[in-house]
């Protein structure tokens, strides 16, 4: 998007000039924060892997207990994200010098409280014999990484000049999936060392969330780089309605949930390619990596075209590849794995060249004191709007069948992605292109 | 803190996390090969499904921790704490069987990822058929007859509004091969009407015979009790409120978790039983949360699992409300009767 980076922001002063023809240094700061998430993910991804397994196949609890525990406490995460970003905004104590609006707020410390606490969950599993207390680990566990999340964007925001905030996303989501697709991996191997060793994978689980918090506190300076967002003038009133007020993250709060409306969820993403081309049951559980894969390979040479060719169209390319997807699904060109492959490649796709570009464009439309409760305000708008699409499309289902269903958002996404196309277009109002 | 005492810091802390780490595997993998001195008696030997001239066992999946775990280990029904016998293959993470047909849900270890497959034995528990599963395996019976087989799994992928769950049932006709993969394609009659919604889930299939079976049904955040036919595909509601039935050997009588108001929701079943002929259910003495599909010993006695120190223990329970629970097999999960 190219929006307003470039509207009352040059380039700011600290900033290294970018080299043309050579791609500039990525922040350490990025790097470190990238290095958080990898080893968090590892640690969470290993438990996540096995604790149905766990759950099932050791504790024996059925899959509708298993519903009940996964489901109980799922509303909370929404509410205690836009907390992480509202309490990371505030100026920390030792800045409280008529530096509150600068972007030295606490985000270093919400997220690391959110790291701690959900690393805190990882040995309280150890000790969690019976359902009702496990389900409180895992309550507690999700409440750390809503806390964390927008800090954290905050931080890589604040961290990467705003002509390469896109790539600096891109690279951090990549290594998140790095660690997303080690961590299975490590849960599998310490099984396989030692068979039904659940516990050995919790503890090992435990000491690399340990490890990931360390890295934040030691490796991520409080006050990244001197980068800044936009400087704009902050509109007065409660800091919600406040932020609220700015045009610019109106517009991109907007798109976000309007796009959401229309985006599937993962699960029933995977679920219509399943049973609409008529793959092999065995396949269910992979189809997720194949998505994982591109996301990987894609984020950061997707970030680095947004920065260059404008953010706004490659996050519309992206969505047109979800799009794409979709019209595949639907009119079922052949079945099978060939079609399923080309299916996951968008799906990859369409996450590389829309995750950080979301956040990328919210960091460019908020100032830098209020980048944590901007990113969670999107973010959130965006979560809303897919747990909305989730609801339709299982009404949609139940009435019409899956084929009425995937029609409809498929018209749906169509619509949005041209609203959103029209209202992010840039023009003589909003600013010249920041590319 | 200066540059180099950062890394000194990190580099001594991945040091001790990584030791711990490895100090961890290497127990658990220690426990996973050694036996534990204190657990059951066993011993190697032949396990069979067929006829039992010495009366009838008791079969199940064998939870000690060592080199056991996952075997199909059995013990006289009559007198449990006998030394039990455990057959070295196959490993078996749910198992049933009857009338020398056994069925055995079990993990194929992966390089990246564990599958799942269903496994058809005969009475020598040798592998006859196999079918690749699509989720972690929950539930399995085998028909009085031995010929049809029914498993549920768990799809954590398979769910609606994200974070949820959904099973999917399959049944398997051993004489023609023929696989019904999915109930939930089956007709369902809800209260008496055609019913149809996506968020149908079936799970905990008991037979009747070769033909008729019972199952739970949920929608809509309720669970019913539904009496299935295996060639009209139907599925007919028949009473509110009931999950993971099992078909007494007369076939008067369901035994089932009901949820009971009142418990909390991450411990809310009673095993209850349910009279066919006259609708009425009746709480059985055991007062602890049952999550399992309860398996009749005999006209009289149920046994089921509860959590215990090596995952799960086997107890038993008088069907008819009277007597009070008692331990039937330690370290025990998924029996069966073979006669």
């Amino acid at each position: 998007m190219y929006l307003a980076d470039s509207r009352h922001t040059p380039v700011s002063d600290t900033a290294p000039a970018p080299r043309p023809g050579r791609p500039a240094r990525i922040a350490t700061t990025v790097l470190a924060l990238g290095t958080v998430s990898l080893v968090t993910d590892v640690s969470s991804e290993m438990v996540t892997a096995v604790l149905p397994l766990y759950l099932v196949t050791v504790m024996a609890v059925s899959p509708l207990g298993f519903g009940v525990l996964d489901g109980v406490y799922n509303g909370a995460t929404v509410v205690i994200r836009l907390l992480g970003g509202l309490l990371a905004d505030r100026p920390g104590g030792h800045d409280a010098h008529g530096h509150g609006t600068d972007g030295h707020g606490r985000h270093k410390a919400v997220a690391a409280a959110g790291y701690g606490l959900s690393a805190l969950c990882k040995p309280a599993l150890l000790l969690a014999r019976t359902t009702p207390v496990l389900g409180l680990v895992l309550a507690v566990d999700r409440a750390g990484k809503g806390l964390r999340t927008a800090p954290r964007d905050a931080l890589i925001s604040l961290s990467a000049p705003p002509e390469r905030r896109a790539r600096a996303f891109g690279v951090h989501r990549a290594m998140d999936t790095v660690g997303a697709l080690a961590g299975p991996l490590l849960a599998f191997l310490i099984l396989r060392a030692a068979p039904g060793g659940y516990h050995a994978v919790f503890t090992v689980s435990a000491c690399v969330a340990a490890l990931g918090v360390l890295v934040l506190v030691l490796c991520v300076p409080a006050r990244p780089g001197g980068m800044v967002g936009g400087v704009l003038p902050l509109p007065a009133g409660r800091p919600v309605a406040r932020l609220l007020r700015l045009p610019g993250l109106r517009r991109v709060c907007l798109c976000a949930a309007l796009l959401g409306l229309a985006t599937l969820s993962d699960s029933f993403v995977y679920l219509f390619a399943q049973r609409r081309l008529g793959l092999p049951a065995g396949w269910f559980p992979l189809l997720p990596l194949g998505t994982a894969a591109v996301y990987l390979l894609l984020a950061v040479p997707l970030g680095a075209a947004g920065d260059r060719y404008g953010r706004r169209r490659v996050f519309v390319l992206g969505h047109l590849a979800l799009l794409s997807g979709y019209a595949l699904l639907l009119l079922r060109p052949a079945g099978g794995l060939p079609v399923a492959a080309v299916v996951l490649t968008l799906h990859g796709l369409f996450y590389a060249a829309t995750d950080g570009m979301l956040a990328a464009a919210t960091a460019a439309v908020v100032p830098a004191s209020r980048q944590g409760a901007g990113l969670a305000l999107v973010s959130t708008g965006q979560a809303a709007g897919r747990f909305g699409c989730s609801l339709t499309v299982g009404v949609l289902w139940a009435r019409w069948g899956d084929g009425a269903a995937l029609a409809a958002m498929t018209a749906a996404l169509a619509g949005a992605v041209a609203v959103a196309a029209y209202v992010l277009r840039p023009g003589p109002a909003r600013g010249k292109e920041a590319a | 803190m200066s540059g180099g005492r950062r890394f000194l810091v990190l580099l001594a802390a991945v040091a001790l996390l990584a030791a711990t780490g490895t100090l961890a595997v290497l127990h658990a993998a220690g426990q996973a090969r050694g036996a534990r001195a204190d657990g059951p008696p066993v011993r190697a030997g032949t396990v069979t499904l067929g006829a039992q001239p010495d009366g009838p066992r008791l079969v199940f999946r064998s939870m000690t921790w060592g080199p056991d775990r996952d075997e199909l280990a059995s013990v006289p029904l009559r007198h449990p704490d006998d030394t039990r016998t455990a057959a070295s293959a196959p490993t078996c993470l749910r198992f049933h069987a009857a009338a020398g047909t056994g069925i055995c849900l079990q993990a194929v270890y992966g390089l990246v990822q564990d599958g799942y497959r269903a496994v058809v034995l005969d009475a020598a528990l040798h592998e006859v058929r196999h079918y690749d599963l699509a989720g972690i395996p929950t539930r399995a019976r085998v028909s009085p007859s031995g010929h049809l087989v029914a498993w549920t799994v768990f799809l954590s992928g398979d769910s609606y509004a994200g974070g949820s769950f959904s099973t999917r049932t399959s049944v398997l006709d051993t004489r023609t091969w023929t696989l019904q993969e999915n109930l939930e394609d089956d007709a369902v009659t809800l209260d008496g009407a055609p019913y149809r919604s996506p968020d149908v889930n079936v799970w905990g299939v008991t037979f009747a015979d070769d033909e008729r079976f019972y199952a739970t049904v949920a929608t809509g955040g309720r669970t019913y009790l539904a009496a299935g036919d295996v060639t009209r595909r139907t599925l007919t509601t028949v009473h509110g409120n009931v999950e993971c039935p099992s078909l007494s050997p007369d076939g008067t009588r369901i035994a089932y978790k009901k949820r009971v108001p009142g418990l909390p929701d991450d411990a809310p079943w009673r095993l209850y039983v349910l009279d066919l002929r006259t609708m009425a259910e009746s709480a059985t003495a055991e007062q602890r949360d049952v999550d399992d599909q309860a398996l009749w010993l005999d006209g009289r006695t149920l046994a089921y699992a509860l959590p215990g120190d090596d995952g799960t223990d086997v107890w038993s329970v008088p069907a008819d409300g009277s007597g009070a629970p008692a331990l039937l097999v330690h370290a025990a999960l998924a029996p069966a009767v073979v006669r």
